[in-house]
């Protein structure tokens, strides 16, 4: 009994840890916790351009908050102040000036450092692990709770009870302290 | 006693799982680069500065082209290895100086010798974004087609060049 339990529940906590993994992986693609750069001032230019240029920080912000720095891996090129991330996040601006779209923008950077500089991995056969692993751990987990739950339930059957215990059972329940039975079974 | 093996069995798998991670290097990313053409550029030579290096110029051979700087520590690591392999003058080897001051880049040759044919100063470090350096010392080899075959990450040690790229240059100039 104690066997099964510990199997279920080990499977049950693989499941969810994997589970809860995936959420919060996901979850966190895009942190907002990211400190904010500071806005560059540029004082001589007119107020169009300026709102212009704001909303082009904007964008190179929240795209390089996407794309992971090569060179301190757990950060993203908004994050990091490698001189490659400095470099690549010019490259970003450049082409954003050039008025690429992000999509085209991201392109650029996957045909040069691959999959990996995307902090959202594409769906790709290649990620397939990465993408439906953790659910489909979770789903065996469950799977393997479910057939324990129900081996338990199995083991407690009911059944007819013959005469002889049928009336065994009726002399114990008639037993009573100021009557106590002739015979001890 | 066999389902309480079970527990066992997938800690044994969670184990080989995590000892497989643990032991693959995160900084070696793969590079999409392989088996595409080496981008094109044209930048000025190193030691003879009027003179410019495209890649086009050595269509035709299989060649190496090794991305270094001045400043950069793991190239001085490699450095000997990488004299040994000139002496040897199996294919071209050329150099991309990145990011780096052209003056400090001809000390730094002059002092620790200089295996290349010559370096191409990628100063703003451009073509070093368009090959997807990220680790200087990084080394290309390139095929008779301009096709990128090769690429080491980090600094060449005599094993790497003993067991992958001689064997690999010895395949590819085989195959004309």
């Amino acid at each position: 009994m104690l066997k099964c339990k510990s199997q279920w529940i080990f499977g049950l906590l693989i499941g969810l840890s994997m589970g809860v993994t995936l959420c919060a992986s996901l979850m966190s693609v895009n942190p907002s916790l990211a400190l904010p750069v500071p806005p560059q001032t540029a004082p001589a230019l007119p107020p169009i351009q300026n709102a212009e240029k704001r909303a082009l920080d904007q964008r190179l912000q929240q795209l390089t908050e996407e794309l992971r720095c090569l060179v301190c891996q757990n950060q993203s090129l908004a994050e990091s102040h490698a001189e490659l991330a400095v470099d690549l996040k010019e490259q970003v601006r450049e082409k954003m000036r050039q008025g690429l779209s992000n999509e085209q923008i991201v392109e650029y950077m996957t045909i040069r450092y691959g999959d990996f500089i995307l902090y959202r991995p594409p769906l790709k056969w290649m990620t397939g692990v990465l993408w439906f692993g953790p659910g489909l751990l979770l789903l065996i987990g469950l799977g393997v709770l479910y057939l324990g739950l129900r081996r338990k339930d199995n083991l407690i059957k009911e059944t007819n009870l013959s005469e002889e215990d049928a009336a065994r059972v009726r002399s114990l329940l008639d037993r009573s302290p100021s009557n106590p039975p002739a015979e001890s079974s | 006693m066999r389902r309480a093996l079970w527990p066992l069995v997938i800690f044994l798998v969670l184990v080989i799982f995590l000892a497989v991670g643990l032991n693959l290097n995160p900084r070696e990313v793969p590079s999409p680069l392989i088996n595409k053409m080496a981008p094109p550029f044209t930048l000025p030579l190193l030691m003879q500065s009027e003179a410019q290096f495209s890649p086009k110029a050595l269509l035709g051979q299989v060649w190496m082209l090794n991305v270094w700087a001045s400043w950069c520590v793991s190239c001085r690591e490699e450095h000997p290895v990488l004299l040994d392999f000139a002496k040897k003058g199996i294919v071209p080897l050329y150099g991309l100086d990145y990011k780096d001051q052209r003056s400090n880049a001809l000390r730094w040759l002059e002092k620790n010798g200089n295996p290349y044919t010559d370096s191409a100063v990628d100063e703003k470090g451009l073509v070093g974004i368009d090959y997807g350096v990220y680790g200087v010392p990084e080394t290309y080899v390139i095929d008779q087609q301009g096709v990128i075959r090769y690429k080491q990450i980090g600094p060449i040690n005599p094993e790497v060049l003993e067991k992958t790229i001689l064997p690999l240059i010895a395949k590819l100039n085989a195959k004309v």
